[in-house]
């Protein structure tokens, strides 16, 4: 069952100049994006740098206005509340939280872990000491640190362990969605395993959702259940797991997944040709698949589970298909 | 063995750094060659000493609080051993460098244009007008669309990409034999990152000059590299052609490291990602003797380590340190 529902979502950021600062002009930054979250899955948020794929998090969790649309949390028109302090919108702000990717900023430096991983508690619970305690360890035995962690301070910790605990802050006041914006970047190949290990144990075990943020397709893959790429502010492709990486068909979403770097040194040649193909298709196609402003176009249904933003005058490719 | 082709040879060389009165050493005992014509990539996790390996050769490490021991032999000569002002002229017309972050690695007050042609300055006798020529020659070969403009313009005006397409030309200005870059994608999108391995593959061919490339990324591994050494806490512990390293790696570390990588096989149920246990250790705890990878495979028998593990050669061109990989199975699998 869906619980979050963002509709037409558009977060605009004006550009400023002129003697007066008044508004010259308007970056898009997320422009029209509809999203439906249900309980329990996972969904991945691919796109590059700039294409405002963190501004949708950040919209979700109120770190960023939003300027259009709506978002609706279990039917209740959540927009720009998630900092209100009105009961009506508690349950909204103690469900949603969100894993930054720069993990040492985000945890707070003079605090010892209890009261860090004890905040959101204290917010939205109320525990004796002797139970939060508790709590907060057993919270961080589900993250694999061990209990006399709770009187250390963050910089006594490795980044992986770091980002470890912001996961467990992220699950402290058992929320339903984690928000993770490139959770695992940062990291080094063997503690980006363990760091994905957990945040997969905890789902089963909470049965949350996650809305996983990343560049990095490898990473998106083995998380996501369901997959969007992110473009100019808006989605170019949406769908289950297998049909992106199985049957992609935006000219974009192609050209992505071809950049991706193959283990697989016995057949480079192979990859980079099919690589400089796609790029070659890209560079004399893309108008295709682009309006004439650049804007993507609207995600039209191509198959079950699957949307593809085509030109909706321009049916010949859609039946087509791609290759 | 100094043969024609070997660019460089890096024979025993440590780097210690200080600390206090000690010195710890984080990178211990490498040797290697790089060959003309070939990439050579230099694998590792974050404190694996790679980096220092490369600052090491280029000779940018603090004087005053790193130790150098062993030698770089380049043309015969011990890079080692060089004074500052030699050094100078080696750097950037023999050894170009490629660095990971692009912005920090260029002057944000001078345009893109004259910090190509400073170092055209330094090590070449062109006249200005054949530097400016051979400026907008060196930005066209790294794949910028309008040379002119682009030569006028600052840092900052730039893309990432742009950016990294300017670094790699100023590394190039000189035709050095040898570019060494350090994590020169890991700052981009994977497309941009296609197009700069592309590049970095493109100007090997027409230069034909050694390639170090250092990197943490498997994946870029497996696309460019002609020849792979695998760091682990100072140390190379095994080192292979790249498609034996893929399909044939020995080194415990090495095998848990492919083991780590998020790969999905189709159809299959989502396996947990093998995860190597433990932490590397820290320079100034890392053991002075034994296996330092002993400490992540506890599960190992003590007497499957050598005392003192050496890399040695187990076939044509694929060495491994130690032979504690004759042994090693992953932990609940059977043993061997």
């Amino acid at each position: 069952m869906s619980f979050l529902e963002l509709k037409d979502l558009k977060v605009h950021f004006p550009i400023r100049g002129g003697i007066f600062n008044t508004i010259q002009d308007w970056v898009y930054a997320v422009d029209g994006v509809d999203m439906i979250i249900e309980e329990g899955k996972t969904y991945g948020l691919v796109g590059e740098s700039g294409s405002g794929k963190t501004t949708i998090g950040k919209a979700i969790i109120g770190l960023e206005g939003v300027t259009g649309g709506q978002v609706t949390y279990n039917g209740v028109d959540v927009t720009n509340k998630a900092r209100s302090r009105r009961s009506e919108y508690a349950d909204y702000n103690k469900d949603i939280q969100m894993i930054f990717q720069d993990s040492t900023s985000s945890l707070n430096p003079k605090k010892r872990i209890k009261d860090i991983i004890a905040e959101p508690m204290r917010n939205y619970f109320n525990y004796t000491n002797d139970q939060e305690k508790n709590e907060v360890i057993r919270l961080l035995e589900i993250v694999g640190l061990n209990e006399e962690a709770i009187y250390r301070y963050p910089h006594e910790f490795s980044g992986g362990q770091r980002q470890r605990l912001g996961v467990a802050r992220a699950v402290a006041s058992s929320p339903k969605l984690i928000i993770a914006d490139e959770p695992t970047s940062a990291l080094d190949l063997s503690v980006q395993a363990q760091v994905l290990n957990f945040m997969r144990r905890i789902q089963e075990e909470y049965g949350l959702s996650y809305l996983f943020i990343s560049h990095d397709l490898s990473v998106v893959k083995y998380m996501a259940d369901d997959i969007a790429i992110m473009h100019r502010g808006r989605f170019v492709e949406r769908g289950s797991k297998e049909k992106i990486f199985n049957n992609p068909q935006h000219i974009y979403t192609r050209r992505l997944l071809s950049a991706i770097p193959q283990i697989d040194p016995l057949n480079r040649e192979q990859h980079k040709a099919e690589r400089r193909a796609v790029e070659k298709e890209y560079q004399e196609q893309q108008i295709h698949y682009y309006s004439e402003k650049g804007r993507v176009y609207d995600l039209q249904t191509f198959d079950d589970q699957h949307w593809v933003a085509l030109n909706p005058n321009d049916k010949i490719k859609q039946s087509e298909g791609g290759n | 063995m100094a043969t024609e082709e070997n660019l460089l040879e890096i024979n025993n060389l440590e780097v210690g750094f200080r600390f206090g009165d000690e010195y710890h050493n984080a990178v211990d005992d490498v040797s290697i060659t790089l060959k003309k014509n070939e990439i050579l990539a230099i694998v590792g996790e974050s404190g694996s000493g790679k980096s220092t390996l490369a600052t090491a050769i280029i000779g940018l490490h603090d004087p005053l609080n790193t130790k150098v021991k062993g030698e770089i032999l380049y043309k015969g000569l011990d890079l080692t051993k060089l004074n500052e002002k030699l050094y100078n002229r080696i750097r950037g017309n023999d050894i170009g460098m490629i660095f990971q972050d692009p912005l920090g690695s260029l002057n944000p007050v001078m345009t893109v244009g004259k910090q190509i042609e400073e170092s055209l300055i330094y090590h070449t006798d062109l006249k200005e007008n054949a530097r400016q020529e051979e400026v907008l020659k060196l930005l066209d070969q790294v794949g910028i669309v309008n040379p002119q403009r682009t030569a006028k313009q600052y840092p900052h005006e730039l893309s990432g990409g742009m950016r990294q397409r300017v670094v790699i030309a100023i590394a190039l200005a000189n035709k050095p034999p040898i570019i060494i870059a350090d994590e020169p994608t890991t700052a981009l999108d994977v497309t941009i990152q296609a197009q700069i391995l592309d590049l970095m593959n493109d100007i090997q061919d027409e230069t034909n000059s050694g390639i170090i490339l250092i990197t943490h990324d498997l994946g870029v591994v497996a696309e460019t590299a002609d020849r792979v050494a695998v760091m682990y806490a100072g140390q190379i512990v095994e080192e292979a052609p790249v498609d034996i390293l893929f399909t044939d790696p020995k080194h415990p570390y090495t095998r848990s490291l492919l083991n780590s990588i998020p790969q999905e096989l189709e159809g299959e149920e989502v396996a947990e990602l093998h995860v190597i246990q433990g932490t590397v250790p820290s320079l100034q705890a890392l053991p002075r003797t034994g296996d330092r990878f002993k400490n992540r495979i506890p599960w190992m028998p003590d007497e499957v380590f050598d005392e003192d593990p050496q890399l040695a050669e187990i076939a044509p061109g694929h060495k491994v340190r130690g032979n504690s990989w004759k042994h090693f199975y992953f932990e609940g699998e059977e043993e061997k």
